[in-house]
């Protein structure tokens, strides 16, 4: 698969990342490296699997419908870089 | 303009959060009204090291609402992780099911005009809800309240089989009546606890392609969303009339002028690179899980509406508002066991029990009256001790909250019918003698008079004049003369 700088600006837009132009060249470079590595595997013919949606062995772990290990607002907010008393805060989302 | 030219293609996505006790992977409480960021805990809000574990109750009901929707229940479930950026959800992803919904197909019959129609399913999930983000509190910021983030959701998206704002109008009604039913959801949509985002295109009337959609958000209730389509399909044809081209748009529903404005253009389909969660463990659900819930369903209202009629014999309007609530269809079914009197009861029920809850604001479930309470108004009645009306007005106030015995108390209070045809006779010559110009008349062919002389023979009797017996004997008297 084709790497291009279209790719990476639609990819580093998806992840709010800013690549540089001068990083551009060695970015595609690693990508299509990871790319084609994974390209290798779909070599093997896997008509016959079932897509694994799960690596565990588990099945039908519940939760009962009980309510517990709630925090207060204070502790909610505690961590945060950026709050008020009552609420979390970030740079605004949208313009007016 | 011709509208008939072009016929609306509706899909709608229907939100509705479902009424467990705390959140859909995580154990903090489920409510709405607290305070913000309360109900909250740190699988809620992605603290790391966390890991989400599912609600057992929110499988029960979703699995009721694909039951009661005709719907196939998937066996194996997964969740993916629906990534975007935006701080609603402080994961930076959502989780819901992508490839593997719970239940697939089904339908919901809705009824327009007299005629029923279903409409079809493509599928109902299971989902977290988002937290709310409020913009407009602090200057250059977004506040964000998580309570609401992690509330088990069930998405229900329909195939673009809906062809009108009344259709629409008529599913949601449904909807909204079959949650609160089978007791998922309150179904409130002023409080967000259902919620509905419609995509509407037209096309020339008999071709099968689908035009380019439009999709309408934030419609906070079911006559805005009827608005907010009639407003768009008006929009559309008057676009293409123009010779304009309709673009794919995201828009919002304007309740303060009933019209709708673009919020945002779609360049391209938002990429959320779906993929399997990690940490949530697949469910299976069996055949014996689902019978288990089917049997412990009450019987829903589109089975009962149908038994009301043939084993009941009540009309389809009849049967049709009963079943508009779940109390009121039971409070009819237990009353049918002390009364045979079925359209009396239901006249009963759709009448002043009906306009009492509504007086007071409350909901049927909340009525004191009991059921035999009931019939034993509906036998004083059957009997001719008591006329409808009285019994509506006079006697169901006095016992309404107490459920004292009915005859006892319309004897008390004077209420009993006179059948005693001298009494009658008395009343009606007094009357008679009263009216000698109408008698006149009456006699010349002006039959229809007779209404009224038996509405007189009622006043002077306080309502108390057996009317059946005032009509005869009133045709006896005036035809001798």
């Amino acid at each position: 698969m084709e790497v291009n700088k279209n790719l990476v600006e639609k990819l580093a837009h998806l992840s709010r990342l800013t690549i540089a132009e001068n990083e551009m060249p060695e970015v595609i470079n690693d990508l299509e490296n990871m790319i084609g590595f994974v390209e290798q595997l779909q070599a093997i013919d896997t008509s016959d699997v079932q897509p694994l949606m799960y690596v565990g062995q588990a099945m039908n772990v519940f939760r009962e419908d009980e309510v517990n290990d709630e925090i207060t607002q204070q502790q909610a907010l505690k961590n945060a870089p950026l709050h008020t008393d009552e609420f979390f805060e970030v740079p605004t989302v949208i313009k007016k | 303009m011709d509208y008939s030219k072009y016929e609306p293609v509706i899909g709608l996505e229907v939100h509705v959060q479902l009424q467990t006790k705390s959140k859909l992977f995580s154990s903090d409480a489920n409510q709405f009204g607290r305070k913000p960021n309360t109900q909250v805990n740190a699988i809620t809000l992605a603290h790391p090291g966390t890991l989400p574990k599912m609600n057992k109750k929110a499988v029960e009901y979703a699995v009721k609402m694909g039951i009661a929707c005709n719907c196939r229940i998937e066996s194996l479930n997964c969740f993916a992780r629906k990534n975007y950026f935006y701080p609603d959800l402080p994961k930076g992803y959502q989780i819901s099911q992508h490839t593997t919904p719970i239940c697939v197909g089904g339908y919901i019959t809705i009824s327009v005009n007299g005629n029923e129609k279903q409409i079809h399913l493509n599928r109902i999930h299971l989902e977290e809800d988002a937290g709310k983000s409020i913009h407009d509190a602090v200057d250059g910021f977004t506040c964000l309240d998580y309570n609401r983030a992690g509330t088990p959701l069930i998405e229900i998206v329909t195939e673009p089989c809906i062809h009108s704002a009344e259709e629409a109008f008529q599913y949601l009604t449904e909807i909204r009546k079959l949650v609160r039913w089978i007791e998922i959801s309150d179904g409130n949509m002023e409080e967000g606890s259902l919620r509905c985002d419609a995509n509407i295109s037209i096309r020339p009337t008999g071709s099968s392609e689908l035009g380019t959609k439009v999709e309408v958000k934030n419609l906070n209730s079911i006559r805005n969303v009827k608005k907010a389509i009639e407003y768009e399909i008006e929009r559309m044809i008057n676009l293409v009339e123009s010779g304009q081209i309709i673009t794919q748009q995201t828009r919002s529903f304007d309740a303060t002028n009933d019209t709708t404005f673009a919020i945002r253009e779609k360049e391209e389909a938002n990429d959320y690179r779906y993929f399997p969660d990690p940490d949530l463990v697949p469910f299976f659900i069996n055949q014996s899980y689902i019978d288990d819930i089917k049997k412990s369903m009450p019987a829903l209202p589109h089975a009962l509406k149908s038994t009301f009629q043939t084993h009941y014999g009540l009309s389809a309007y009849d049967a049709h508002q009963l079943c508009e609530d779940k109390h009121t269809a039971f409070y009819f079914i237990a009353t049918t066991n002390y009364s045979h009197n079925y359209k009396a009861i239901a006249n009963f029920i759709l009448g002043p029990l009906k306009q009492h809850v509504n007086e007071l604001g409350i909901d049927f479930e909340k009525i004191s009256l009991l059921p035999q309470t009931l019939a034993g108004i509906i036998a004083l009645i059957d009997d001719g001790k008591i006329n409808f009306s009285t019994a509506a007005n006079k006697l169901l106030p006095a016992i309404i909250n107490n459920n004292d015995n009915p005859a006892i108390t319309a004897e008390k209070l004077n209420l009993i019918q006179v059948s005693n045809e001298d009494a009658i006779s008395t009343w009606v010559q007094q009357v008679i003698n009263a009216m000698p110009d109408k008698v006149n008349e009456y006699k010349k062919g002006k039959k229809g008079l007779i209404g009224l002389f038996v509405g007189e023979v009622k006043k002077i009797s306080k309502g108390k004049a057996d009317p059946k017996l005032t009509t005869s004997t009133l045709e006896k008297i005036l035809n001798e003369q």
